[in-house]
């Protein structure tokens, strides 16, 4: 299973990459295959202040809907148009062409705290 | 549902081995899927797929007059199931609503097997026996046997492989025998919409089976892609499209009632066919894309008004459209009905439409 050292990840199963101060964030390899299917991804509205943990977006599969809540607080400043027409994405490359949304971070020492690959690794236990 | 601490299948172990996930589903612990509820919907059919049914309830009815007893509760005509025969009925109460959704399988004059939902043995069982007469023995043999549901165009090779020599019955039909010991149980019946067979065998063989059927090409298939494939044949569920509040009249079911025989709740259901539903059973489908409808979404007319909830909904993996169904009043319950599903606040448009959602080409 595909966990990427470059980035960070929290307890619910996201990614979360850095760039500056605007952070990228997905599901993880393994949040996709314990989903499977992904049929329906509903994203937030690009300028939508959120706190951490706030529910933002939702991802479908055939048989049930979760919830994809903000790792951190900021403001959604872009969402991935594709999945619309394409929500399968997030199950053949959620690390990459999979994204979900971007946000600008409100304070960059919140990354800081989430877990590290290995942490994760071993929450999953891997 | 009672608060029983959660029943297992006799192929659970099996299951987790295979990489089944497991989830509670009517007070059984049972595998949802195995690799993706997609992939098992669609092996079903274009190929085979296995599921266990052992969830499912199983009594035995013997003793002189049961089929005279039997026509007197259920609301199909038991007059009407030949030896070697199966039937889908109802068990309703005073009110013409739905206890449950039944087949019963006649294995001689006076021999009636009976399988019925997993949610309901107990209250079947006892509704029944409540009404038993003298003469009668009904048993509960639920947790004697396992059962399978092999489904898909390819099944019946299947069945050839694993039973060379054996013909399987013609539709509805059943087949009985012992073979090592063991008794056999196979009804040329299904909830899939696609030709196949039930097995039932004991619960100790019930693995054994399970593995030889996956042996011979079957893909196991969870409930997930059980549901999916019902839905799409607008078979309904019996909890989420059933109800003791509703009646099968209602639930566009009427062919399977017999209006011309007694039977408890068929004055109800009499009246609502004389006299006209204010409410009935539709598929409704979406006309876009838009978040799967799922049971309780709320239905909303054109201009706003709400007039119902969805029974039950999924995303078809066949059709790659969201569809549902859902009681309405008839006003709006015609073909063509322009609607909007709520998920979450937002509003996706669909529309009623023909049952069944899906036809084999």
């Amino acid at each position: 299973m595909s966990i990427p050292a470059n980035l960070k990840y929290t307890a619910d199963h996201e990614w979360i990459s850095l760039e500056g101060d605007v952070a990228t964030i997905g599901i993880t390899e393994h949040a996709q295959e314990e989903l499977t299917d992904i049929v329906f991804v509903e994203l937030p509205e690009i300028g939508r202040e959120c706190n951490e943990e706030e529910g933002v977006a939702v991802v479908e599969s055939v048989k049930a809907a979760s919830d994809i809540y903000a790792p951190l607080a900021g403001e959604i400043v872009g969402i991935n148009l594709d999945l619309e027409a394409d929500p399968g994405l997030v199950n053949t490359d959620p690390h990459g062409k999979g994204w979900m949304f971007k946000m600008r971070v409100k304070d960059l020492a919140d990354v800081e705290a989430l877990m590290d690959a290995a942490a994760y690794t071993s929450h999953i236990g891997g | 549902m009672s608060t029983q601490e959660i029943k297992s299948s006799p192929l659970e172990s099996l299951h987790i081995e295979l990489g089944g996930k497991m989830v509670p589903f009517a007070g059984w612990n049972m595998p949802v899927q195995y690799t993706s509820n997609m992939d098992e919907h669609n092996t079903v059919r274009e190929s085979v797929g296995v599921f266990d049914i052992s969830h499912m309830g199983q009594f035995f009815l013997v003793g002189a007059g049961a089929e005279e007893w039997l026509n007197s509760i259920l609301a199909n005509d038991v007059r009407k199931l030949a030896i070697s025969e199966a039937q889908y009925t109802f068990m309703l109460n005073e009110d013409g609503g739905v206890i449950d959704d039944l087949i019963i399988y006649r294995f001689g004059d006076d021999q009636i097997f009976l399988v019925v939902n997993a949610s309901m043995i107990d209250e079947d069982f006892a509704w029944l026996d409540t009404h038993l007469v003298d003469g009668l023995t009904l048993t509960n043999e639920s947790d004697m046997w396992a059962g399978m549901a092999v489904q898909g165009p390819d099944s019946l090779k299947t069945y050839a492989k694993l039973f060379p020599g054996r013909q399987l019955p013609n539709r509805n039909g059943i087949d009985s025998w012992e073979q090592g010991g063991q008794r056999f149980i196979v009804c040329r019946t299904g909830y899939t919409g696609e030709d196949g067979f039930e097995l039932f065998v004991s619960a100790e063989q019930g693995a054994t089976w399970f593995k030889q059927f996956i042996e011979a090409g079957a893909k196991p298939c969870g409930l997930g892609a059980r549901d999916s494939l019902r839905l799409e044949v607008c078979y309904p569920l019996n909890g989420s499209d059933l109800s003791p509040e509703r009646t099968p009249i209602q639930a566009g079911l009427g062919f399977f009632c017999a209006l011309d025989k007694p039977f408890i709740g068929r004055d109800v259901l009499k009246s609502q066919k004389d006299e006209g539903l204010k409410e009935r059973l539709v598929a409704i489908k979406y006309t876009g894309k838009g978040a799967p409808p799922r049971a309780h979404y709320a239905v909303f007319t054109k201009d706003g008004s709400l007039i119902g909830e969805l029974t039950s909904g999924v995303f078809s993996p066949s059709l790659k459209e969201g569809i549902g169904m859902g009681y309405l009043p008839v006003e709006y319950a015609k073909v063509g009905t322009e609607l909007d599903i709520d998920v979450r606040g937002r509003k996706f448009p669909a529309k009623v439409v023909k049952k069944p959602f899906y036809k084999k080409a």
